[in-house]
């Protein structure tokens, strides 16, 4: 099981890598930059994310608006931001895979001249309204920003949220565009995949054509920072909603890093599915949880391992945070079974081959060969990504839950109704969220 | 080199043609069908259970009964609990799936190949096999309530029931397949038993296979897996309650349901629409497409790229057994709320009169439908999902074969005809969650009329 490529840098610094797969008559192309909300700063955070937006406006040579020609070609096209990286994806068939080539090098070549205030302040507002819907208007929309926040420094880069303060996208200027782009949108900081029913050596002379000529910018300098979790730090959200809901947190391993695919299958072990060790004590013998899951969160510079449960009716945060203080304690004390280990590699290795069904698009083969591209300067990682994980072993997974969930090192964040904030647990204090 | 011209766009080169994989269709003695495609090239198996019967077959007062049945089916199998059913799927890397929609419970399960005949055989356990105990019964139950208690603070999930009741009334199309409060604690685990004995027969289901399996091995595996099952009694045809007349008029035209501090409005406009055998498929869709079916689309163009009100906005027609609904959904600024609603009719109104579709409208909506058409057959799961659509409306087996071509057939006086004769304005209703102090006055103020405050039923 692999995903067979060939990788090619152009002199102007864009690493580009062709995968061949005939299956359907469709091409896929995959286009990562390597910048995110992590290379924003306080005060002017969203703006990655703002700044993706404004790639779909138009650029120099087709001012129209990006979707138009893509669409009607019969593409599927998105794009988006994290804290690590931005990308921008069409799916074509593959007769239309220079069209496809043509508008995403004209946006990274030629974008600025396209840009004018009105588009700017239109997609600002769209934004804002983006942040309404998916953060303010949603029950419990705003917790895992106030995780964030009690997890990293104020300086940190993963302190804030990817789409950003409201205050600091009003506080966004056009003059603020030009910077960005020239920083982080050129070939040396961007990683091409083009994939799927293409014939190589055409592709890549198509690739050289188009985006041969783009100029060159120096490399953007690495981010570097630290945080650290040395207490117990109990807050509270009031919100609009009806059930309390308890969020943990830990500081974990990085992306990639030891320690990163054992904290993966520690979470699926303890949280996820009707069997793991919460599901089955909170929801389905105790009945005191409607819902449990945890998952790790692997970025750059650090990972953070969060559980979220959420109270059945007439049942408290306290007796949640007692049961899953018992279940975590007995991991930590026993470490996971062999039937759990050998469950957590199958489901794995399961995973694995169903992402390898899908040529484009958000997960599929294209966006993992840029993954290993941008994040370890690998696209051959994959087979490597699965070994991570296949050679685990119950005492990997033991140590690696010992080390990072120490109960006096995480944040613990009670989302209660408004008005009930004597629902949290005991000694929570009000967490800050914009 | 290759020279490039930044003056034009590139010509688009022809791409193949896709066929769909040859369809196998057989029957067990018991008469259960057995449906398959092949799909080389991943270790990947997709089978899904397909029964023609969703939340429309709830009986009344039984809101959520046949969609609590599904979810029973993994909990517990003859000597089997629920934990050591869902054990079983975890060792293999595998879940059951399960989508109750109005008109049809679907069941998924999809699988590494080799463990194919383990994952089959614990899916015939869930599905001819569940205990159907009260006790998993009441916690499932439970679990239902709070659910429902939940989506009284989901904005999006209010409007969505707010405008099914507001057009369908009395049809069972107006509730959604959770259910209602009020039905699910009178139901019993003697009712879900009663429903999986009448839905749940070999003689109504489709079991489908998509992926690496060919049609002899998997009526081979069929039939050791589900060959025993055996059909409650003698069934004549389920007579379909979807069909039943919907509402011609909605109760209200406009409704407001209230969430004090909301932070936007969410917003449904729409009216009852269209059978999935309706002769105008093709010329809806089309004409979809240039409403509000993409990016591009004239709604969205005008509410989020022109007015900036909002992230996104869409129309689709919901093409069901029965007449499903068409809406227009988004979700804008509270200020803007009043502007979004008339701007929305505004396009509503005008792709029906002094706007008509264009030519080069419908020629760009039709290349879009049909020119990308092949990714919806990537994966052995949207194999398995075409093949259930084929079973679920009754669709020809080369029906994915001639769609592009029924696409391309349809002309701009089919779209413009389909505008008139479908979007019918003195029908549409529109239910919004929001705000009501901020915005129920806007509302008035743009002269859209008062607002009936609107409670739905949960």
């Amino acid at each position: 099981m692999n995903i067979p490529f060939t990788q090619h840098i152009l002199d102007n610094g864009l690493r580009v890598i062709l995968h061949e797969d005939h299956r359907l008559p469709m091409a896929a192309v995959n286009l990562w930059y390597h910048v995110g909300s992590k290379n924003e700063h306080p005060g002017r955070t969203g703006f990655a994310h703002l700044f993706e937006h404004l790639m779909f406006e138009g650029s120099e040579h087709y001012d129209k608006g990006f979707f138009h020609p893509l669409q009607e070609a019969g593409a599927s096209l998105n794009g988006s931001t994290n804290p690590d990286r931005t990308n921008y994806w069409e799916v074509v068939p593959s007769g239309a895979l220079e069209l496809a080539l043509w508008m995403e090098s004209d946006r990274m070549g030629y974008l600025l001249p396209a840009l004018t205030t009105q588009k700017f302040e239109n997609q600002r507002d769209v934004v804002l309204n983006e942040r309404r819907q998916n953060y303010e208007n949603r029950p419990y929309g705003l917790a895992t920003g106030a995780i964030t926040a009690a997890l990293f420094p104020p300086d940190h880069p993963y302190h804030w949220l990817t789409i950003g303060e409201t205050a600091d996208l009003k506080a966004a200027t056009f003059a603020d565009v030009r910077a960005f782009f020239q920083t982080y949108y050129h070939p040396a900081n961007a990683s091409l995949v083009v994939a799927g029913d293409i014939e190589p050596a055409n592709a890549l002379d198509l690739v050289r054509a188009y985006f041969g000529d783009i100029p060159a910018g120096p490399k953007p300098g690495t981010v570097d920072a630290t945080a650290s979790v040395d207490a117990e730090i109990r807050l509270l959200l009031e919100d609009r909603v009806e059930l309390p809901r308890l969020y943990l947190a830990w500081h974990s391993p990085p992306m990639f890093a030891p320690g990163d695919a054992e904290m993966d299958l520690v979470s699926d072990l303890v949280a996820n599915g009707k069997v793991s060790r919460l599901y089955r004590t909170l929801v389905y013998e105790r009945r005191i949880a409607s819902e449990v899951m945890a998952f790790q969160n692997s970025r750059e510079l650090a990972g953070f391992w969060q559980l979220i449960a959420t109270a059945a009716p007439g049942h408290t945060l306290t007796e949640l945070d007692e049961a899953i203080g018992v279940e975590i304690g007995k991991f930590l004390d026993e470490g996971p079974t062999a039937d759990e280990v050998e469950r957590g590699r199958v489901q794995a290795e399961a995973q694995f081959v169903y992402r390898l069904q899908t040529l484009g698009g958000f997960g599929g083969k294209s966006d993992q060969l840029n993954a290993y591209s941008v994040f370890l300067n690998d696209p051959g990682f994959f087979e490597r990504d699965l070994a991570r994980y296949e050679r685990v072993t119950a005492r990997d997974l033991h140590s690696a839950a010992a080390q990072h969930l120490r109960r006096d090192r995480r944040v613990a964040l009670s989302v209660v109704p408004r008005g009930k904030a004597h629902l949290a647990l005991d000694g929570s204090t009000l967490a800050v969220v914009s | 080199m290759i020279a490039i011209d930044r003056a034009r766009l590139p010509a688009i080169g022809v791409s193949p043609t896709v066929r769909f994989p040859a369809i196998a269709k057989q029957r067990l003695n018991n008469q259960l069908a057995v449906w398959s495609a092949e799909h080389r090239g991943l270790p990947v198996l997709t089978f899904m259970l397909v029964l023609p019967s969703g939340s429309a077959a709830d009986f009344e007062g039984y809101e959520g009964l046949a969609a609590i049945t599904a979810d029973m089916l993994d909990e517990g199998s003859g000597e089997k609990s629920a934990i050591d059913i869902n054990a079983a799927f975890a060792r293999i890397g595998a879940h059951l799936d399960t989508d109750v929609s109005s008109d049809a419970t679907v069941l998924t399960m999809t699988c590494l190949s080799r463990f194919g005949r383990e994952a089959l055989s614990l899916m015939a356990d869930c599905i001819v096999r569940p205990r159907l105990a009260e006790t998993d019964f009441d916690r499932l139950r439970q679990l239902r309530l709070t659910r429902l208690v939940q989506i009284r603070d989901m904005p999006s999930a209010i409007a969505d029931r707010a405008f099914m009741q507001l057009v369908y009334g009395a049809h069972p199309y107006a509730h959604m397949a959770l259910g209602t409060e009020e039905a699910l604690r009178q139901m019993t685990i003697d009712d879900v038993r009663a429903f999986h004995r009448r839905i749940f027969s070999p003689a109504f289901a489709t079991l489908v296979a998509a992926g690496e399996i060919s049609p002899a091995a998997f009526k081979t595996m069929a039939e050791e897996m589900f060959g025993a099952w055996e059909q409650p009694h003698a069934h004549s045809p389920l007579a379909d309650p979807a069909l039943a007349p919907p509402p011609l008029e909605p109760a209200h035209r406009l409704a407001l349901v209230n969430k004090t501090g909301a932070a936007q409005s969410e917003i449904r406009i729409g009216e009852v629409g269209l059978t999935r055998s309706t002769p105008d498929y093709h010329p809806l869709i089309v004409l979809n497409m240039i409403l509000g079916g993409q990016f591009v689309s004239r709604i969205n163009m005008k509410l989020r790229q022109e007015k900036g009100l909002t992230y996104g906005a869409r129309t689709a027609f919901d093409f069901r057994r029965g007449r499903g609904p068409f809406i227009l959904q988004t979700s804008v600024q509270s200020d803007g709320t009043a502007l979004a609603v008339q701007e929305a009719m505004n396009e509503l109104h005008a792709i029906r009169t002094d706007r008509p579709p264009t030519d080069v409208e419908v020629e760009a909506a039709k290349a879009a439908l049909t020119r990308g058409y092949a990714r919806n057959f990537e994966t052995a799961e949207q194999v398995a999902r075409a093949l259930s659509q084929l079973v679920l409306y009754g669709l020809a087996d080369d029906y994915f074969d001639t769609f592009a071509a029924n696409v391309s057939n349809v002309s701009v006086e089919e779209t413009r005809h389909v505008a008139s004769a479908h979007l019918d304005p003195a029908r549409l209703a529109t239910a919004i969650v929001a705000d009501a102090a901020l915005v129920g006055p806007q509302l008035t103020h743009a002269g859209l009329g008062e607002p009936v405050p609107l409670l739905p039923r949960l």
